[in-house]
């Protein structure tokens, strides 16, 4: 690979030739297309050797569209026509594939697939080509382009490339380009047992320049290998605190999906003191009322999820609201019985999302702005998506908190809890209450499912899936008490990363809910019990 | 409830031969074992009458369901518990069950090793572990289909009873028990199996499980442990003891403030229920030929429940009759249209819990008094309510 990789450059360098200056004056300094054809038949040879050569001729010729037709081939879409013409095959999909010229890259509509001829290469080729687009890529007018190659010079670096390495730093304008290939080239001095290159690869977290700094520290020089393991160890320090931030972040993030998904349980169960086993299924359906959004809104996912949030908030209040007249209304002081009426709503409605819509899983599209990661480090980076759903249930969070303090609502609802009959007489209408009560707690569960539609799959399993470890938290944090759950929903999460590593993701699982059990042996009122009249029945 | 207090210094194992219920729910079941036997026996296989073999396999793994709705009823009717985890000390019980068929296979399995079952073989373990020592023995095994659920009852039991957890959140980590033993129980590492289970077995005692006499024996058997069982619970709820767990259900803290140990007798009834649903698994795996992790699952453990509101809470007799409809609803709409089999299984939950809160037992004996009080005052109005009073 390396080999490929200095002889590409050196051909561009010695040639003097800056693609970036080629690109941006157009056709009229294209070499012409007979020229331009002469190379790609050069191509079509049956020997590996030969289109090897072929390869570095294309490299070398100042053909702007030299990208591209590497690219091709290493796609396998360079290909040949019956009667001899290249073309590049736009899609290769099903029977007839839409194909454009190569030369002109204008379209020429569809082809029967048995009509053309692929270019085949091998896996020596294969590398050849893309170091040869990386070194290509690095004279790029595009910065996205360049830092990508840039990264894959790390380690790739040989004596012939840090020259012009060197001069390309110089004439370079990003920042993170330049960082990169300055640090390409401190990988080839540390290998090399140089001092310089040691001291600049101090404190960087890539894998490579670690392995450098490894190689570095068995050098013949005493003060080199010292000042290697020394930077060595210092990295591996801030490895891990890396490691643990990102197991607390990964930690947090599932616990926001806790807490969102048991808050409003925490509601219906702990203020109402009603259980519902249909909540999963109301998580479910605000998850399906986002895909049905992403239905209505073809192509702006975006604003389909935003429109989700009160959508699946209504659509799983209604739910609630029916649930609440339809059964748990008639099943008053009877917890067991609601439990189980419940269970019995949950299934209907998963049967009927899987009769009505599909069994299947159903793709919900995640917004450009919410898809890639924050990097901080070359360790350390956070998916947005997970971060997005973090602070949504923050806000969740203190949203209903709002509401439970500073509403009459929640006035009333605190009332109705704390003594029903006294509340009545009070002129506080308990009926009502209940429902309002029951409504936002169920509203609450489609936000969570809006949530867990950008984190996982939806399908009728979904409620399922999460429906235990919501218990678990409200009864872990406490009954009737939104802290108490905010608290136990992000400790499970963290609790449950911290153990994964080194335990299994299942085993994880049943240690943190064998603790559970025995949690509520010591605590049978959670970790924040309620206190007063309240905490009797 | 006629309590036949008359006959209260009669040994206690004796004393629900002589109650009412008792006397119909034997007769009952001793006649369908018969009538089952004859018309498989005795009836040609083409006489329409002839009971086959399949469907005596399907009444046999009705009959270990049955005895598993009475466990729970013993348990949720008569001590208040509602247990969502019943369905782990079924399994446990199966598996137990399952390790005694697997030893029984020996070196036919697909491998052909002597000692190891072919999943261990397939995992390259070299030995057998410790927790499967003793099960070539039957004595062993089946001591532990009782033994193995009684001491995870009595532990888990033990803990939960002593801190006083009760109602919701005691049903809320019974579940999670049994959903952590699932859990446990898909893992290759655990040596049962992994989400497999355990399957293939050959004889069981020496007879061959695919023959047919064995399986009317096993019938036979899973009708006599129902009736045995059954006698067993009936014993208990109507001896001083079942008393005292009637009292913890209707109001605990008094039971306590009078004086007893509540957490004692709660412990006492819930290992033997722990005991009586292991003692239904060890039947029903022969009759299915698997036993596998799904069993622990938490939605099974609620369907048990199910079986016995729609039966009839606290009667025993009524849990009988919920299992067997509710499996016999399961086995028509599976075979006839599967789609609707979960809005059938969801609409009876709400339905039961809302329109027959005392289950199919509640509304004969509201058929009953209805009866004896038209004869008595045929001026009478009736009301719906009267069949939850």
């Amino acid at each position: 690979m390396r080999r490929f990789l200095s002889l590409g450059l050196l051909c561009l360098l010695l040639l003097n030739i800056t693609v970036t200056a080629q690109a941006q004056t157009s056709s009229t300094n294209t070499a012409d297309d007979a020229a331009a054809l002469e190379l790609l038949e050069a191509l079509d040879v049956e020997s590996y050797t030969a289109k090897g050569e072929a390869i570095t001729a294309i490299l070398q010729s100042d053909d702007e569209r030299a990208r591209d037709w590497l690219q091709a081939l290493l796609d396998g879409r360079l290909q040949r026509t019956d009667d001899g013409r290249f073309v590049l095959v736009l899609e290769n999909r099903g029977r007839d594939w839409p194909v454009a010229d190569v030369l002109t890259g204008e379209a020429l509509g569809e082809m029967s697939r048995r009509d053309l001829e692929r270019i085949g290469i091998n896996n020596n080729l294969r590398n050849q080509l893309r170091s040869a687009i990386a070194v290509v890529d690095l004279y790029s007018p595009n910065v996205e382009r360049r830092r990508i190659s840039a990264e894959r010079l790390l380690g790739e670096v040989d004596g012939e490339l840090v020259q012009p390495i060197n001069t390309l730093i110089e004439q370079e304008e990003d920042e993170q380009v330049r960082y990169r290939l300055t640090q390409a080239v401190a990988i080839y001095r540390a290998e090399a047992g140089e001092m310089a290159g040691v001291e600049a690869l101090d404190g960087s977290l890539h894998p490579r320049s670690r392995v450098a700094l490894s190689r570095a520290a068995n050098s013949d020089d005493p003060v080199v290998g010292n000042a290697a393991a020394a930077s060595l160890a210092g990295i591996e320090q801030q490895l891990k605190i890396n490691r643990g931030l990102e197991t607390l972040y990964f930690g947090l993030s599932l616990g926001s999906v806790l807490v969102l998904a048991a808050i409003g349980l925490a509601i219906t169960f702990g203020v109402m003191g009603v259980i519902n086993m249909a909540h999963g299924e109301l998580m479910m359906l605000g998850a399906y009322t986002t895909w049905a959004m992403q239905q209505l809104l073809p192509g702006q996912p975006g604003l389909a999820l935003i429109l989700s949030i009160p959508a699946g908030f209504m659509v799983a209040a209604l739910a609630g609201i029916a649930i609440e007249r339809g059964v748990i209304q008639f099943l008053k002081g009877r917890p067991l019985e609601t439990l189980l009426a419940t269970f019995g709503i949950s299934l209907i409605l998963q049967q009927l999302v899987r009769t009505v819509i599909s069994p299947l899983n159903r793709t919900v599209i995640t917004p450009e702005w919410m898809s890639g990661s924050l990097v901080i480090n070359d360790a350390l980076s956070l998916t947005l998506n997970r971060m997005v759903v973090l602070g949504f249930a923050l806000v969740v969070f203190a949203s209903l908190m709002l509401i439970m303090r500073r509403t009459r609502l929640g006035l009333e609802v605190r009332a109705v809890t704390q003594n029903r009959a006294m509340a009545r007489s009070m002129g506080i209408r308990a009926t009502r209450v209940d429902i309002m009560t029951f409504a936002l707690g169920s509203g609450v569960a489609g936000l969570a499912g809006v949530a867990l539609s950008q984190l996982t799959n939806v399908g009728p399993n979904l409620g399922q899936n999460y429906i235990i470890d919501s218990f678990m938290v409200v009864v872990f944090g406490g009954v009737g008490n939104l802290w108490g759950t905010l608290v136990a929903g992000l400790s499970l999460g963290v609790i449950n990363q911290v153990l994964e590593p080194w335990a299994g993701a299942v085993l994880a699982k049943i240690i943190v809910l064998v603790f559970i059990i025995l949690f509520i042996q010591k605590r049978p009122r959670g970790l924040f019990p309620q206190k007063g009249r309240a905490a009797e029945g | 409830m006629s309590l036949t207090t008359e006959s209260s210094t009669n040994f206690w194992l004796t004393r629900p031969f002589s109650e009412r219920s008792t006397q119909i729910f034997l007769g009952v079941l001793l006649a369908a074992l018969a009538l089952v036997t004859i018309l498989h026996v005795a009836v040609p296989p083409d006489n329409p009458l002839h009971v086959g073999a399949y469907t005596v396999n399907l009444f046999g793994k009705y009959l270990s369901y049955a005895l598993l709705a009475v466990a729970v009823d013993l348990v949720w009717g008569y001590l208040g518990i509602l247990s969502l985890g019943h369905g782990a000390f079924f399994a446990i019980g199966g598996y137990a069950m399952g390790m005694y068929l697997m030893r029984q296979i020996g070196d036919r399995g697909t491998y052909g090793h002597p000692v190891l079952p072919d999943f261990m073989v397939f995992l390259n373990w070299d030995s057998l572990p410790w927790f499967w020592q003793g099960f070539d023995m039957a004595w062993f095994a089946f001591a532990m289909v009782l033994l193995a659920p009684g001491l995870l009852a009595l532990v888990f039991g033990f803990l939960a009873f002593r801190s006083r957890v009760t109602g919701v959140y005691l049903s809320i980590i019974t579940q999670a028990l049994t959903f952590a033993l699932m859990l446990a129980f898909f893992r290759n590492e655990m040596g049962f199996g992994g989400n497999n289970g355990l399957t293939d077995f050959r004889e069981l005692l020496g007879y061959n499980l695919r023959s047919n006499d064995t399986r009317l024996g096993l019938f036979l058997a899973t009708g006599v442990a129902l009736g045995l069982g059954y006698i067993l619970c009936r014993a208990i709820v109507t001896s001083k003891l079942g008393r005292v767990s009637i009292a913890t259900r209707d109001a605990e803290a008094r039971t306590r403030f009078l004086g007893y140990r509540v957490e004692r007798f709660q412990l006492f009834v819930f290992v033997v229920s722990a005991m009586l649903a292991g003692l239904a698994g060890a039947l029903y795996v022969p009759q299915v030929g698997i036993i596998n992790p799904s069993e622990f699952s938490p939605i099974f453990s609620i369907e048990i429940v199910l079986w016995v509101a729609l039966g009839g809470r606290a009667t025993l007799y009524g849990a009988v009759i919920g299992a067997i409809l509710v499996n016999y609803a399961k086995t028509i709409f599976t075979g006839v249209m599967p789609d609707a089999w979960l809005f059938a299984l969801g609409a009876m939950f709400v339905l039961v819990t809302v329109f027959l809160p005392k289950g199919v037992a509640g509304l004969f004996r509201y058929l009953k008094r209805r009866k004896r009080d038209d004869s008595a005052n045929p001026d009478h109005k009736h009301t719906p309510e009267e069949a939850s009073a």
